[in-house]
């Protein structure tokens, strides 16, 4: 394989930040990816770390490879398979899922054709043989990389406890066979929902606690999208797209100097033009589809209300309030009613 | 990967409250059943059981066997028939428990083998 470094020494601190760099952004796709075959979170989990450890090891001295994650994919998997091998070895029985697992060609490896295996994670983790309330956890642990203990603080429970539902997760998705996979026509539209509730997850909870806000809000959009162009003609996928890409064009004002800025005192001038954009026209896409309003359809045309009030200076109170009330209708949620209330007392 | 499918279901028949048409219907939907698994070939194999008053429990007891009729648990449905079926995932599994005629009557269990008995020796 080509290094782009010299092979002599690479710093150490370059290599900890190309680590860390395609951590970031290539964790969720790799564990995917190396999950799949063999339906085994916990071994994917393990392979990856091991392949991260080497490349600490290796890459201060060979260089950081041409395409750090093509790199990182392959000693993973590796290491994957040779796990699979010594257990097939132990058991007698050869296992299926080691036979599957090809060798790797580290120089053929193409960024752009490693396949994305994220949406199929994601229905894996949104299964409805996975307990409801650990399906948004394990998908912000398997697709966005967080830590347990992240999660357990923005979900407010003990980190034991979170570290011990994930792992029971995981293992439940090998122990019954849940499939890395796309639902059928006939199972979309359940699974769809319970989806689009686990990507809303990651928008609702308590952002502050947890690190690197920005790169997720872009991360959970791109889910959302992928989600709704899977699907094209449900508009309540659109709706989820639009409510996250509005609400994000918002998030460079709702933090200034450290300080939180609510709504009515958040300057327009910071927000994002181009997400929302972007938010109004799946907004629009939604509203085509000509069905009855759902509850992500209507928080997102909460947020594009508020948005507009960079184009007219003004927040129209009363779109607000119909818009609150059909969302109380919708989903009764307290923080809807307290929403609700809020605008009610304003006027 | 190998799945059990357990039948859970009101013992309606043992107790006459089933007209001899009803019996016939259901016969029918479980041949039915059995038949499109073994023509998809899935099905490895398949057991309607006698109703549970004809159960018959061994227990060891202070190094002493006991042997008695029953259980007879309070409970309103009681497991009525097992399919033993090869699917290639859970979901393929659950396409099939929502098939098996007594959905309509009970609820209907889906748990994958760990280990079972084949030519001899134990497989996985």
């Amino acid at each position: 394989m080509d290094d782009l470094n010299s092979p002599d020494c690479t710093p150490h601190s370059e290599v900890r930040t190309a680590a860390e760099q395609a951590a970031r952004t290539s964790y969720g796709r790799l564990l995917a990816l190396l999950a799949a075959s063999t339906r085994d979170i916990l071994l994917a989990e393990d392979a990856l770390a091991d392949a991260f450890e080497q490349a600490m090891r290796s890459w201060p001295v060979s260089g950081i490879p041409a395409n750090p994650e093509g790199w990182l994919l392959s000693v993973a998997r590796n290491r994957q398979r040779d796990v699979l091998r010594s257990a097939a070895r132990r058991t007698s029985d050869p296992l299926e899922a080691g036979e599957t697992v090809p060798a790797p060609d580290l120089s053929s490896i193409d960024p752009d054709a490693i396949p994305d295996k994220r949406l199929e994670l994601l229905f894996a983790c949104a299964h409805p043989a996975i307990a409801a309330d650990i399906r948004t956890p394990l998908m912000l642990h398997t697709v966005f990389g967080f830590e347990a203990r992240a999660i357990a603080e923005a979900f407010r429970i003990p980190p034991a406890t979170m570290a011990q539902r994930l792992v029971r997760a995981k293992r439940r998705i090998r122990a019954t066979g849940i499939p890395f996979a796309l639902p059928t026509r006939a199972d979309m539209p359940e699974r769809l929902g319970f989806v689009l509730e686990a990507i809303y997850g990651t928008y609702t909870i308590d952002w502050e606690s947890l690190p690197r806000e920005a790169s997720l809000a872009s991360e959970s959009l791109f889910l959302a999208v992928t989600v709704a162009a899977l699907r094209e003609t449900e508009p309540e996928s659109w709706g989820l797209a639009a409510l996250i890409a509005l609400s994000s064009a918002r998030a460079p004002a709702r933090f200034v100097e450290g300080g939180f800025v609510p709504f009515g005192e958040q300057d327009p001038s910071l927000w994002d033009v181009g997400l929302i954009r972007e938010g109004e026209a799946y907004l629009r896409r939604a509203h085509s589809l000509g069905q009855p309003l759902g509850r992500f359809q209507l928080e997102a045309a909460i947020q594009s209300v508020h948005c507009d009030r960079l184009r007219t200076g003004t927040t129209d109170r009363d779109a607000l309030l119909r818009l609150y009330r059909a969302l109380v209708a919708v989903a009764p949620t307290e923080g809807a009613k307290a929403a609700l209330a809020a605008v009610e007392s304003g006027n | 990967m190998r799945y059990t499918i357990l039948l859970h279901y009101p013992e309606l028949m043992a107790q006459g409250e089933l007209d001899q048409a009803a019996i016939e219907r259901g016969q029918a939907a479980f041949n039915r059943y059995a038949s499109d698994l073994d023509a998809a070939g899935v099905l490895l194999s398949a057991e309607v059981l006698q109703p549970s008053t004809a159960t018959t429990t061994v227990r060891a007891v202070d190094g002493d066997f006991r042997i008695q009729d029953g259980p007879f648990a309070d409970t309103k449905e009681k497991l009525g028939g097992i399919f033993v079926i090869e699917a290639s995932d859970l979901d393929a599994a659950l396409g099939w428990a929502k098939q098996a005629p007594s959905v309509e009557w009970g609820p209907v269990e889906v748990r994958p083998s760990g280990i079972h008995f084949e030519n001899g020796a134990w497989t996985t």
